[in-house]
């Protein structure tokens, strides 16, 4: 997972994808989520991290987690070429 | 650390922001949460009562009755409400009416014979609708009921019943009319413009058997025109005064029938109800000018009669429910699953409800479709909704669901929940109880040879 380094998101949750012009909002839960992904953190840290800090059960923060992720994909945040040279 | 030291979850969302024009999801529905219903929480509802519950409020009802009562008085000296009983026929609901000083309106013998069980006096029950059966009519008769007849074949049977009863039945008869909407009412009563009314009205005078009270119409529901109710009462009052021409005998009343809009948003209305539906005082100022107006002596002036229901009770009820789901949907679109469906919240497919989170949220939102808990494609209750970020367990209250719902709400798949009423202090009522399995099976029969099988 690596977010497309020219995505810039700010501290209040407003992310913009140079690349296609497009902007969005993210809640403060997914400023974290994002921020941990551009730091390279594993997914397993994330989660760890989410579960210590909110009031949520495992298995309802992989659904929501998934969710995002796919989001962020259908979105064209992540850098995909990146992906595959490092696979 | 403890769950309850943890900060309160939200599940992490991204939208996109597209530039400010309100898409189909249509603008920003309700951000404040709907955490209390007249200083009752929902979270203690629930937890009582359980969930999904309609909720009905007694202080809502008193204060919508009374404004709209009041929007008639001012304008007109004598109007009489009749209580639509279709509308709502919880028992406890029509309580509410009569206490106010409703009448019942009813359209079968089984509301006919619930308004009897609540008290009402017979005189002051008005029997409406195609289907009322000889014992009906003779019940009516013998309780001085007024019979508001709707075809011929009915004028007769009233006519033989009057014979056999040695009563003179109070009738009025139902007139449909051109009121310049589209779709027109015609399939109940009399037409005016083709004579059909003026022909029963001359028979019922002619047959000498019947005392003709009244003129009753009833020219559609959650109209939005209040120029049509000026032309439906500048119509009945036209036949008032040829009656009165012909056979000098005055007319009582004119009912004018229900069909005031409540505060819902219709289907495809760009405009939230709230801002463009007319208000009652509209109505009132149409409905009063066209009867002052109409060449009535001023001291044989008609009572106005008005079988409002929708716009009485929409704004008392609402609808408590829980989410069971949050899902994709392949398209990409979210999708929540609550436990309240369209079996026992139809108006779904005539409005698109308000519906608002019962606890605290953030102003992170996203572009919803508001699924019901059957099994079935059909059961929607918002198509597109922004709604605040909901975990399974948190729950939603619907509102302006008074109308209709509690009425036709229909056993499928699940069984129908508590209704509850909150009264003028605050206390809550149980009003209806909800149904068990022994409710319907107890009225069914398994023959004795197909009780038995092997599996
Ligand atoms: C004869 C009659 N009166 C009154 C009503 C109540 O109408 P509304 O709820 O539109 O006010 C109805 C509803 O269909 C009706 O048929």
């Amino acid at each position: 997972m690596k977010i497309n380094k020219n995505v810039s998101i700010s501290e209040n949750g407003f992310v913009f994808n140079p690349t296609t012009g497009e902007s969005f909002t993210v809640n403060p839960i997914g400023v974290e989520i994002i921020n941990m992904i551009k730091m390279h953190s594993p997914e397993e840290e994330i989660k760890k991290f989410i579960l210590e800090k909110y009031a949520t059960d495992s298995s309802g923060f992989d659904k929501d987690f998934y969710d995002f992720i796919q989001m962020l994909k259908s979105y064209n945040l992540f850098d995909e070429e990146n992906e595959e040279n490092e696979n | 650390m403890k769950n309850t030291d943890k900060i309160k979850y939200e599940r992490p969302i991204i939208k996109r922001l597209d530039a400010g024009i309100p898409n189909k999801f249509g603008l920003r529905t309700e951000y404040t949460p709907m955490t209390h219903i007249d200083n009752v929480s929902v979270k203690s509802l629930v937890a009582e009562f359980g969930s999904p519950l309609f909720v009905v409020s007694e202080k809502t009802i008193r204060n919508t009755y009374n404004q709209t009562k009041r929007a008639f008085t001012l304008r007109y000296p004598k109007v009489q409400f009749a209580w639509s009983y279709k509308t709502n026929y919880l028992d406890a609901v029509c309580h509410v009416f009569h206490q106010e000083g409703s009448w019942a309106e009813v359209v079968s013998g089984f509301e006919y014979d619930k308004a009897i069980a609540n008290g009402v006096n017979g005189k002051n029950i008005i029997f409406n609708g195609p289907d009322k059966s000889e014992s009906d009519i003779e019940k009516a008769i013998n309780n001085d009921s007024l019979l508001h007849i709707d075809h011929l074949d009915e004028l007769y049977m009233v006519i033989e019943m009057a014979e056999k009863t040695n009563k003179k039945p109070k009738v009025s008869i139902r007139v449909n009319m051109d009121t310049g909407i589209y779709p027109m009412w015609d399939r109940f009563g009399f037409n005016y413009e083709t004579g059909q009314a003026w022909d029963a009205l001359n028979k019922i005078m002619f047959s000498q058997k019947l005392e003709l009270m009244g003129l009753h119409c009833h020219i559609g529901t959650f109209m939005l025109a209040p120029y049509a109710y000026s032309t439906a009462a500048y119509k009945l009052a036209d036949l008032a005064l040829a009656v009165e021409k012909k056979f000098n005998h005055n007319i009582k009343y004119i009912d004018l029938g229900g069909g005031f809009p409540s505060k819902n948003t219709l289907k495809g209305s760009f405009l939230p109800g709230n801002d463009s539906n007319p208000s009652i005082d509209e109505f009132a100022e149409a409905i009063s000018s066209a009867l002052i107006n109409a060449g009535f002596h001023p001291e044989k002036l008609p009572l106005l009669i008005l079988e409002t229901g929708r716009a009485l009770i929409d704004d008392a009820g609402y609808l408590i429910s829980s989410v069971i789901a949050n899902k994709r949907l392949s398209s990409g679109k979210r999708a929540t699953i609550i436990d309240a469906g369209v079996n026992i919240m139809f108006t779904s497919f005539w409005y698109d409800h308000k519906v608002s989170p019962a606890q605290p949220f953030t102003h992170y939102t996203e572009d919803t479709v508001l699924y019901g808990p059957l099994c079935m494609n059909i059961d929607v209750i918002r198509e597109n909704i922004s709604l605040p970020l909901l975990n399974k367990g948190d729950n939603l209250v619907i509102s302006m669901v008074g109308a209709y719902n509690m009425t036709q709400w229909m056993q499928f798949i699940t069984l129908r929940p508590k209704i509850v009423m909150i009264d003028l202090n605050g206390k809550v009522h149980l009003i209806r109880d909800s149904e068990t399995n022994a409710t319907l099976t107890d009225l069914e029969r398994v023959p004795e040879h197909l009780k038995k099988f092997d599996l």
